[in-house]
């Protein structure tokens, strides 16, 4: 055993069968060690990490060299130039060099309420005094740092240095500290970018394909739309839709013919669908290129059109702008080099074939939600594109101020350096501020999002995983589509089927399965030569003309969506292919994959597509050996080993479409090409915490996996050292008796939330209906399920503009809410507060103004204290005096209550079985079995008929086994694998058990035995977040809104309950109009006004001001609210009349 | 109901036939649970409550007893008296434990209140006769205030600070050599006599720990546990520290009846079927395989199943589960028959205990007089 302790070790021993070392291996059981073993290369949230790293080496290297000059236009030999660029290790905002130790860590960023965030350099040449001056390390930015990222302090620390850091171990790292807030970028969801998406509208009879192009400079979205039998191409830049024809004569002049076979090939059908398109352009008089063009160049939008456009453009013509527009924007991602649009003009071509073909087949329509036509966003691609922006912006600023100063000083003797560093703090402020708020705004590409950071939530260990692994979709929550919430076939290992929120984020919001891996950017350029050097039969598609392109049998090769090269064996190409990167010559991430229906090849090395490690197979025989398993176990290979050795390789999604997977190694035939590593990781990481969930209905996986993340238990190693808002932990967490492989690989058994129940399956005392539990008393005295909430109050020293600033005032012990205080002004540690007990005795000074020349200032201070404001007291834990980066004094204090389960608290299985307590019983009045054992829980078995929750029932039985033999390798309860329940029958029955686990028990209160025989055994019960403290709620009378004099609203008001609208249906239909009038006027907000009779008007005190008289004033009764709508609607000069009648009128 | 029915019959049986005081134990279900011996159930049996019949008929027999648990059988007794006891045992019988901690000093990672429930849990021992017939409940004065004597209150006291040991080696990683008083155990926690205390709970009577190795905390240094320990008697039914039973329960009598032979490697398959020592094998004799109608003819040598002792049949029921014991094996239980089986936390001893829940159960069944009496003359008047 290694001194290492990550948390693998256990699992790189087989113990699964109760084997040991010398065991043999059996490849088919134990080829699950795949698994740690990728976990240990990529982690749970490398997708975050390598996507940050990406960013921090790569691509912020590539952005600066894409901007690196700024030339001033008043000084034209004047330049800075940025020669490169570096990010940091984290450091102290408030840099010091007399300082011992600027390094920071996260740990230290959360409690002081800083960003964790390191310096961005860069060496800059520039001019001075006509001599090139280059200053390396200039601080530039700051960009805050993610954790466990290689620019993170805790970068391969090992644990020890882990907890000399105060850092939990197991904390999956992978979100940024920003303002001592946790906050983590979200995986966003999105069609891909760059290829042709195929669509038909059935309702307007057309059909589309378009492609969104993005490159650094700009996005737009090109289509080409079959309408009527007509095609025109439609983009945002054009007035109104161009036919194709126009737009291919004008994209290098080609003849009718050469359109003709470039669009359809020799294929009839084809040809006289496109044929029409033709006369349209003839319609208008085009024929040649220039007359294309001059016709596009009209349709042009006017207007800005991308950032570089300042000042007055002469007005161009048509020509002009038509090319500038084919060459720039539309289809923007086609390099055009030398004004050569032949690429574009095939590309066009291309996208309406393809509309060409989905006509006369429908099936060809491309699918949106088919996970491979989706790319994931990560944080590195988000903070590359507003790094890009920011940086753009701030160059722009640069040279502004460059040529500022230089209008004003000629000489030459200008040093830029200092205006570099300064003009940085916008770059800082700007990141940020987009994390902080999660509002993206990227204004080259008129990105406008909000939401896409959120707040770490620390509820609990899986709630923060949770979230890391979650992805959440562009799709509007509103819309009633079914098709993007829908569970897609392809998502098949990719991502979790149990794990997505109900209601109106369901479907939309998804989480990463357990072995998914995001890819990063790989540079096209070496895959494109090798394409051409691997096999012989690759030419490139320059060399053909359409006809060629488009004979039956040849296959167009493109890469990211882009045609290059043509072949007339692709299959023996693609196998090629994949052999040279099973060899490692190739990235392990790019994909190739032969689509037989549209004739093509595509390879793809973009970002943020979704794969998956397979074993490989070969002639019908898996390549894992057990030779390889055993190096593995000894610790002697590492996955990536196996990935170059070509045991195991990455598909994606698309190529996925191309094979054969076996899901068992007994499943493997002759045509299979690649077999499962483990089944169940087709779940993610918090349904992987389910036992049995194979045996489980499918909608109770889901809402375990909504429920597990509010389960109370530990969040971390270091909770106890950090000061959350808000943080629940669990005093006695308990390892499950069953639990899954999944469990061990995320270390959830280190970090448990729930405790080991003996549940017993009954109906008992009535008080259990519609799932609430009866629990019992002595287990609660003995500490089950008791928890401990902790609070965060805190109160920052504020300093003022005139020099004074707060302060904390002592504590001279004459006022009873200063109880708790020490004499320093801050509540005692250990000490209990109570309800409008002071916590910290801040003063603010009266005045803050500054004061003009010796106008002195008063020195008065008034109280402005933090106290305690809530039912139940507390303890003081823990008591924290530092500084922020501003340099103002912060006073944190942690509360503690310590709670035991009482009536209402929430409980839940891990079955999606939620209940709340209905009755605490005491131990003698409870049922017990022959050999004294008397039950934590009694749960009513009506819960199980209609909920379907087999594998409760399995995982009770198991567990109950597992503890007899005290056999751990029983307590699993894997998905998709076989267990050995006729074994636990067994050995049930052998300690004396019924073989299906239920006993004979005795009535508790009346002594006799029970009719029938009970299941019962242990259930693993999480303790929800939702607890009666927290709701309990009512009022008699209590404080009122002084606009409306209602009843405020709210617990935290101590609002009244409201008698809403249906209720006051119910009222109205019952005919109970004097409870209606009493609950809606005389117990809210009555008042008593006087009504002037004449006028209508209301006066006051029995005199009507309008009419100069008291005679006709009479008093009533009226709801404030209304009194106030009267009085508004006069105001705005709406003249409102109340006319008085008598209720019961006098007899006449 | 007229009292003297059973006077006026009491020519009629007291004995109860033994078949309907077995309860049945079937495949899916437990019949025959509740007990028919009361009066005027059936016309010609008497069944009214007597002493002497039932000093004739109870016993008790033991089977275990130490120190820590007892088994013993009640028969001849209803289940609701036999529940009674258990209940007591559970809820009732007064026992000494911590009630109030004193933090003067936990610098320690386990918060006060966790602490302090941790310590309320261990089980304590001592005197028995002080803490039994000496020591009082807990008493208040008028205003709620506790009243604190050496008879109601036993203070004890933990003070522990965690040091470096300098005498551990470099490169030692187990922090009980690194440190002293690493871990913090109910050992440490010091008995300190009040009053009269000194008379009742000195040398082998002194307030220990029942196991002086519970853990309490683990400390690393600097961190100092100092505390005030005040013990007070109480009860299980007010927290369960106070339950002088780890568990007390009692199980019925089981009864094996094998109405048809069962021979050779059925006879052996049945066997497992039971806990070991339920059932042994025996050969069938000759004599056996020569009576006609026994279903033993032809059999002679081959093993049959006997029930040796149903006492140690768990009820598992395992045998209605196979088609070849269908009908050849009834299962029952003993309804007047209690083994009972009550675990001491260790402040008794187990078998003291149900003297004490008889005690108790005297004192409540007094009181109950004395409350029907009142009742009566308060009626009267």
């Amino acid at each position: 055993m290694s001194l290492l302790d990550d948390g693998f070790e256990a699992l790189l021993e087989p113990f699964y069968n109760g084997k040991k070392l010398t065991d043999p291996i059996s490849t088919k059981e134990d080829k699950f060690q795949l698994l740690p073993a990728f976990l240990k290369v990529k982690g749970l949230v490398k997708q975050h990490i390598d996507s940050y790293n990406f960013f921090v080496d790569h691509e912020i290297k590539e952005i600066l060299k894409a901007n690196r000059m700024i030339r001033s236009d008043a000084n034209p030999s004047f330049f800075v130039e940025f020669l490169d660029i570096r990010v940091e290790k984290p450091d102290r905002a408030d840099f010091s060099e007399f300082r011992v130790a600027n390094e920071v860590t996260p740990h230290e960023c959360r409690l002081r309420d800083m960003t964790y965030s390191a310096k961005i350099v860069v060496d800059v040449a520039y001019l001075r005094e006509k001599v090139r001056v280059v200053r390396r390390n200039v601080e530039l930015c700051r960009i805050p740092v993610m954790l466990r990222s290689n620019k993170c302090r805790l970068y391969g620390a090992t644990n020890a240095q882990m907890e000399l850091m105060n850092e939990c171990p197991l904390d999956p790292g992978g979100y940024f500290i920003v303002g001592g807030t946790e906050k983590v970028i979200l995986v966003q969801e999105q069609l891909s970018k760059n290829r042709v998406i195929v669509e038909a509208d059935e309702k307007n009879n057309t059909i589309q394909a378009s492609v969104t192009s993005s490159t650094h400079e700009r996005k737009s979205k090109t289509y080409v739309l079959l309408k009527k039998d007509r095609i025109n191409l439609v983009h945002n830049v054009l007035i109104e839709g161009i036919p194709i024809v126009i737009v291919l004569k004008a994209l290098g002049g080609l003849s009718d013919l050469e359109i003709m076979q470039l669009v359809a090939g020799s294929d009839g059908r084809f040809q006289d669908d496109f044929v029409v398109n033709f006369e349209e352009a003839c319609k208008v008089g085009v024929f040649t290129q220039h007359q294309a063009l001059d016709y596009i160049g009209a349709r042009v939008k006017m207007g800005g059109r991308g950032p570089s456009t300042k000042g007055p453009t002469p007005r161009r013509s048509n020509v002009e702008e038509a090319l500038d527009a084919l060459a720039n924007i539309v289809i923007a991602h086609i390099p055009v080099e030398g004004l050569d649009l032949g690429p574009k003009a095939t590309y066009v071509a291309l996208m309406t074939r393809r509309v060409l073909m989905a006509h006369y087949n429908p099936k060809l329509v491309d699918d949106r939600d088919f996970v491979g036509n989706k790319r994931l966003e990560l944080a590195g691609q988000l903070l590359s594109l507003l790094f890009e922006d920011l940086f753009k912006k701030y160059m722009n600023d640069l040279k502004f101020t460059f040529d500022n100063t230089l209008k004003r000083n000629h000489r030459g003797l200008y040093d830029p350096l200092q205006q570099i560093s300064a003009a940085g703090r916008h770059i800082t402020d700007g990141m940020n501020r987009a994390i902080q708020t999660g509002n993206w705004s990227v204004k080259r590409f008129r990105m406008e999002r909000a939401g896409i950071t959120h707040v770490l939530s620390r509820l609990s260990y899986i709630a923060a995983l949770g979230m890391m692994t979650r992805i959440s979709s562009q799709f509007e929550k509103t819309r009633k589509v079914s098709g993007p919430r829908a569970l897609q076939p392809s998502q098949w290992g990719m991502l979790c089927t149990s794990d997505t929120p109900e209601g109106e984020a369901c479907g939309l919001v998804k989480n990463l399965a357990l072995m998914t891996h995001i890819t990063t950017n790989i540079d096209e350029e070496p895959v494109k030569r090798w394409v051409f050097t691997l096999d012989s039969g690759v030419e490139p598609l320059r060399c053909f003309s359409g006809a060629e392109m488009h004979q039956p049998g040849t296959y167009i090769i493109h890469i990211n969506g882009t045609p290059f090269a043509l072949t007339r064996f692709p299959k023996r190409f693609a196998a090629k292919f994949r052999t040279m990167r099973r060899r490692g010559w190739i990235s392990p991430f790019v994909s190739i994959n032969v689509n037989t229906h549209l004739a093509a090849v595509h390879i793809a090395t973009d970002e943020g597509r979704i794969c998956r490690p397979y074993i490989i197979v070969k002639n019908g025989k898996a390549k894992i050996k057990e030779s390889h398993l055993r190096l593995l176990q000894a610790g002697k290979a590492t996955f990536d080993d196996f990935l170059t050795q070509g045991i195991v390789e990455y598909l994606d999604v698309n190529e996925e479409q191309d094979t054969l997977v076996a899901l068992y190694e007994k499943e493997i035939t002759k045509a299979s090409t690649h077999v499962e590593i483990e089944p169940f990781t087709i779940l993610g990481a918090v349904a992987g915490l389910i036992p049995f969930p194979h045996h489980n209905q499918s909608p109770r996986n889901t809402y375990q996996c909504a429920m597990g993340k509010q389960a109370i238990g530990a969040i971390a190693y270091n909770q106890f050292n950090r000061i959350d808002t808000l943080l629940y932990t669990l005093v006695y967490p308990q390892r499950p008796m069953v639990i899954t492989k999944t469990i061990e690989l995320i270390r959830y058994d280190k970090l448990p939330a729930g405790q080991n129940a003996t549940v017993v399956v009954m109906s008992y005392s009535g008080y259990d209906i519609e799932d609430a539990l009866v629990l019992n008393k002595a287990s609660c005295d003995r500490g089950f399920g008791r928890c401990q909430v902790f609070r965060k109050y805190s109160a920052e020293l504020q300093k003022y503009a005139n020099g004074t600033r707060d302060r904390i005032g002592d504590n001279d012990g004459t006022q009873e809410k200063n109880r708790a205080l020490s004499r320093d002004g801050i509540a005692d540690v250990g000490g209990e507060i109570r309800n409008g007990e002071v916590l910290i005795k801040k003063e603010s000074p009266v005045d803050t103004t500054p004061g003009i020349g010796n106008d002195r200032r008063s020195d008065e201070y008034r109280e402005a204290p933090l106290s305690y404001r809530l039912h139940d007291p507390a303890y003081i834990d823990k008591v924290m005096v530092t500084q922020t980066a501003r340099e103002t004094q912060l006073v944190k204090i942690q509360t503690r209550q310590t709670r035991r389960p009482e009536l209402g608290d929430k409980f839940s299985s891990r079955h999606g079985q939620k209940g709340v307590v209905g009755i605490i019983v005491d131990q003698e009045d409870l049922p017990f079995s022959d050999k004294g054992l008397v039950p934590d829980i009694i749960m009513n078995p009506h819960g199980f008929p209609s909920r379907m929750t087999v594998g409760k029932l399995l995982e009770c039985l198991t567990g109950k086994a597992s503890i007899i033999e005290g056999r751990r390798d029983y307590g699993f309860g894997d998905a998709f694998r076989s267990h050995p329940l006729e074994e636990m029958s067994k050995s049930l029955v052998d300690a004396g058990f019924s073989w299906e686990g239920k006993d004979y028990f005795t009535s508790g209160i009346t002594g006799e035995p029970l009719q029938a025989y009970i299941f019962n055994g242990p259930i693993y019960y999480q303790r929800l977040k939702h607890m009666v403290q927290d709701k309990m709620h009512s009022r008699a009378r209590g404080p009122r809104a002084t606009l409306t004099r209602q009843p405020t609203e709210g617990r935290s008001r101590e609002g009244g309950l409201r008698l809403g609208e249906m209720e006051r249906d119910c009222l109205i239909a019952y005919g109970a109009s004097q409870l209606l009038l009493e609950r809606l006027m005389t117990s809210s907000d009555a008042t008593n006004v006087d009504i002037c009779q004449k006028c209508g008007l209301m006066g006051y005190k029995g005199y009507c001001s309008s009419c100069r008289t008291s005679r006709e004033v009479a008093k009533m009764t009226m709801p404030y609210a209304a009194k106030l709508l009267v009085q508004e609607l006069i105001s705005m000069n709406v003249g409102v009349r109340l006319q008085l009648e008598d209720e019961f009128p006098h007899p006449r | 109901m007229a009292p003297s029915s059973g006077r006026r019959l009491a020519s009629r049986t007291k004995e109860e036939p033994e078949e309907r005081k077995i309860v049945g134990i079937n495949k899916e279900t437990v019949t025959n649970t509740v007990s028919t011996d009361y009066p005027d159930n059936f016309i010609d049996e008497d069944h009214a409550w007597d002493v002497d019949y039932f000093r004739s008929k109870f016993r008790v027999e033991w089977h275990e007893n130490n120190e820590h648990e007892a088994q013993f059988s009640l028969i001849g007794l209803d289940a609701s008296i036999a529940n009674a006891f258990r209940r007591i045992l559970i809820a009732e019988i007064p026992t000494l434990a911590i009630e109030k901690v004193f933090m003067n000093n936990n610098t320690s990672v386990i918060q006060d209140e966790v602490l302090a429930h941790r310590l309320g849990l261990i089980p304590f021992t001592g005197g028995k006769k002080g803490i039994r017939d000496w020591m009082t409940y807990l008493s208040k004065d008028a205003d709620g205030q506790d009243l604190c004597f050496d008879h109601n209150t036993v203070q004890l006291s933990l003070s522990v600070e965690c040091t470096k040991n300098k005498d551990a080696k470099p490169d030692e990683t187990d922090p009980t050599k690194l440190y002293h008083n690493a871990h913090v155990y109910a050992r440490d926690i010091v008995f300190q006599p009040l009053g009269d205390q000194e008379k009742w709970f000195s040398g082998d009577d002194i307030i220990r720990p029942v196991n002086p190795d519970i853990l309490i905390a683990k400390l690393r240094p600097p961190q100092v546990l100092d505390m005030d320990l005040h013990m007070h008697k109480g009860i299980g039914a007010d927290h369960a520290k106070f339950s002088p039973v780890c568990t007390a329960s009692y199980r019925l009598l089981p009864t094996i009846t094998i109405t048809k032979p069962i021979l050779g490697d059925d006879a052996k398959k049945f066997q497992e079927c039971f806990m070991p020592g339920t059932i042994k094998l025996e050969k069938v004799t000759r004599q056996e395989a020569r009576q006609a109608g026994s279903g033993y003819e032809g059999h002679e040598g081959e093993n049959k199943a006997v029930v040796a002792n149903a006492m140690y049949d768990t009820v598992s029921r395992e045998v209605l589960r196979h088609d070849e014991f269908q009908g050849k094996v009834k299962l029952g239980r003993k309804r007047d028959h209690f083994i009972f089986s009550i675990e001491s936390s260790g402040q008794w001893d187990s078998d003291e205990l149900f003297l004490e829940s008889v005690k108790v159960m005297k004192q409540k069944v007094g009181k109950l007089r004395q409350l029907a009496v009142t009742m009566v003359t308060e009626n009267s008047i």
